[in-house]
């Protein structure tokens, strides 16, 4: 049997995964740049006509989230997507969901802002999502597909990563990678697992003590080993879950730091500088938490400089600068508010920036 | 020997039988809640007709945000603790992926008919298969005694410190009669627990909203009006006296939507 | 018909002296203690307990579930 390769919108490759990825449950809100998510969901009805999968439009991006909330104290695996202004209401929940130690998936194909913004791609919500975009001392593991079969691939690594460390999971996409179209390898159905787990909200049953689902401990010396432990599990993901693809870094005088729409393009650049006789590389964090920093601050050895290109005002800059310790000139080239940046303009900057 | 240990000595050789105590689906950890309260007494009810019916290995519990925000320290089952006002999107969660549980949502004033009037409209109106009930004593309780939508004209909050002004403050809101109006809804009622004659109709109130689970015709949602002695600023009797006086007033007691 | 008898016992330490049972108890068997319990409240007590019909009004309306009753079927 050939492979099951299809052509699929990035959005449309989320919504493929989570079903066939036996997800249980995905609750969602419509905004532009990610509706296709739930409509593509919508129309397939893998409730009735495929997994069991549930499917409810929620009437809030806040409702949704919750709805994620309920589920995964139940050891489901569900999911929600938004766009932009939806993920800021859902950080609320997103908080609780690492406070109550709850697995989970959210999907941010980021739109520019701020406030309502354009519908126009941007990446400039990497601060919100790696540095845990809600209130109190948290993380949350953040994957940054760069492709429609990354979109695709992300939804299972997603999950279980989630459920390896009991920990909502960010799939921080864009505009771009959600609109655009390309093949996609799908991989083979996967039932739903229907696993009872011990922590679990599923009805308590006369051999154990109650589960109780909860981030609220009002003793502080509780609270504060409670974010002791959760600190622990996020050093554990900086130790085991990082996540990179470095290009022609190898002999490479300089190299570009970029995730998502923006690695595409970057990699168009470093085919024109390589043609133009110049040593650049890419490194492309694939996990933006946990973050390669250990990776470019070995690489800074042998570099005369760095480009990071973000389609934001530089926030992603910031990692690459604590990773490298000042050792070597880090600069900035982006654009904001829906902008999107050609390799060219890109290569121009760099050229400018370092070899003038 | 005192004379009532002999009494009771009597009765019990007399075939006298325990009628009553405190049921097994609570656990030993005393109510945090202030003398006189009315959640203890909900809880029991709620943990009494899950007992009852045997469903205990079959139900998961929301606690809300407010003073029940740890109505799992009291509640011996399975519960999920919700953000403020959330409770009943969580619920949609559990029982759309869990449909053969018995969900239901624990929610004070603030919580219900505030911050989460959003969440509490649209489960009504989708029909989710889950009981809410809805503890309604007009204030915030948890936070010191703040007005709540359901505060009543022209009381005293520790924001309304002149009394509910309803030009600058709005009008009390009865999230009930509204839901009562919702194709989805399918039994709606209030209720109260100040006298042993309401605690039993509410315990069957109770009783009623799990057992519509069963037949997947929508939610039902029972208000309970109660009291806040601390936050009215009254001793637990006097606070049930006012309750009868000035919340029954404005909340009247009994069924408002029952099974057609 | 005799009267219907009975008794309650209290789990004093959890009381919280809010004396709604003496309230609701139909036949004024039950009174507050003037001694306090562990943690400071005047807990309820049967004052005439040979009043008793172990109706269960006063369990029925206690919030921290406090009283067993006992009656003489």
């Amino acid at each position: 049997m050939g492979e099951d390769i299809q052509l699929m919108k990035g959005n449309e490759a989320i919504a493929e995964a989570a079903i066939r990825f036996g997800v249980d449950a995905y609750f969602g809100y419509p905004i532009t740049p990610q509706s296709e998510i739930i409509e593509y969901l919508a129309y397939e009805d893998p409730y009735n006509k495929r997994t069991g999968m549930v499917v409810i439009q929620a009437e809030s991006e806040i409702a949704a989230i919750n709805m994620v909330y309920g589920a995964a104290a139940c050891g489901k695996k569900a999911m929600t997507s938004s766009s932009s202004p939806g993920i800021s209401l859902k950080q609320e929940a997103i908080s609780y969901m690492v406070g109550a130690e709850l697995p989970g998936l959210i999907v941010n194909v980021v739109r520019g802002g701020p406030g309502l913004g354009t519908i126009q791609p941007s990446q400039a919500d990497y601060f919100q999502s790696v540095k845990g975009g809600g209130h109190g001392d948290y993380n949350m593991i953040v994957l940054a597909p760069s492709t429609v079969q990354e979109q695709y691939d992300h939804v299972g690594l997603g999950f279980e990563l989630a459920f390896k460390y009991r920990n909502p999971v960010m799939i921080l996409s864009d505009g771009a990678i959600g609109q655009m179209m390309e093949k996609v390898t799908l991989t083979p159905q996967l039932p739903r697992e229907n696993k009872i787990l011990d922590w679990a909200t599923t009805g308590k049953t006369p051999d154990r003590e109650r589960n109780y689902i909860t981030s609220l401990y009002l003793d502080p010396e509780v609270q504060e080993n409670h974010n002791i432990k959760l600190q622990a599990k996020f050093q554990r993901m900086k130790d085991t879950e990082v996540r990179y693809e470095e290009i022609m870094t190898d002999d490479a005088e300089y190299i570009i730091v970029a995730y998502g729409i923006s690695a595409r393009i970057s990699q168009t650049v470093i085919t024109m500088a390589r043609k133009n006789g110049i040593k650049l590389g890419l490194l492309r964090p694939i996990t933006l938490f946990p973050f390669p920093s250990k990776r470019l601050f070995e690489l800074s050895d042998s570099l005369k400089g760095i480009l990071c290109v973000e389609m934001s005002a530089g926030q992603m800059i910031e990692d690459v600068e604590l990773a490298v310790r000042c050792k070597i000139p880090v600069y900035h080239y982006g654009r904001m508010g829906g902008g999107v940046t050609s390799s060219t303009e890109v290569f121009e900057k760099f050229v400018s920036l370092f070899l003038k | 020997m005192s004379d009532i240990e002999t009494y009771k000595k009597e009765l019990l050789a007399q075939g006298a039988k325990k009628i009553f105590t405190k049921t097994k689906n609570l656990t030993d950890t005393p109510f945090s809640y202030c003398g006189g309260c009315g959640h203890g007494v909900v809880h029991r009810l709620i943990m009494e007709v899950v007992e009852e019916l045997n469903i205990t290995h079959d139900t998961i519990g929301i606690a809300p945000v407010g003073c029940t925000a740890i109505a799992y320290e009291f509640m011996n089952i399975d519960m999920q603790q919700a953000a403020h006002g959330r409770a009943p999107a969580l619920a949609t969660g559990i029982k759309r992926t869990m449909p053969d549980k018995y969900v239901f949502t624990y929610q004070g004033d603030g919580d219900l008919a505030a911050i989460g009037t959003g969440e509490t409209i649209h489960a009504c109106n989708r029909g989710e298969n889950i009981a809410i009930f809805f503890v309604n004593n007009g204030i915030y309780g948890m936070t010191g005694g703040q007005m709540a939508p359901t505060t009543l004209p022209g009381m005293v909050s520790s924001t309304s410190p002149y009394g509910r002004n309803m030009d600058t403050h709005g009008y009390p809101l009865s999230l009930t009669e509204l839901v009562a109006k919702l194709p989805g809804t399918y039994y709606v009622t209030r209720q109260s627990v100040h006298t042993p004659a309401n605690v039993r109709k509410c315990k069957k109130a109770i009783q009623t909203a799990f057992e519509n689970q069963k037949l997947n015709k929508g939610l039902s949602f029972v208000e309970i009006v109660s009291n806040c002695n601390s936050g009215w600023k009254m001793t637990p009797v006097e606070s049930n006296k006012w309750m009868e006086e000035n919340m029954f007033r404005s909340y009247p007691l009994g069924d408002i939507k029952l099974p057609q | 018909m005799a009267k219907a008898r009975g008794f309650v016992e209290f789990n004093t330490e959890a009381c919280k002296g809010c004396e709604l049972c003496v309230k609701a108890c139909p036949f004024d068997v039950l009174d507050m203690n003037h001694l306090v319990n562990g943690k400071g409240y005047h807990f309820s007590y049967m004052k005439n307990y040979d009043q008793c019909t172990g109706c269960a009004s006063c369990a029925m309306v206690c919030p921290d579930v406090v009283i067993t009753v006992y009656k003489v079927k």
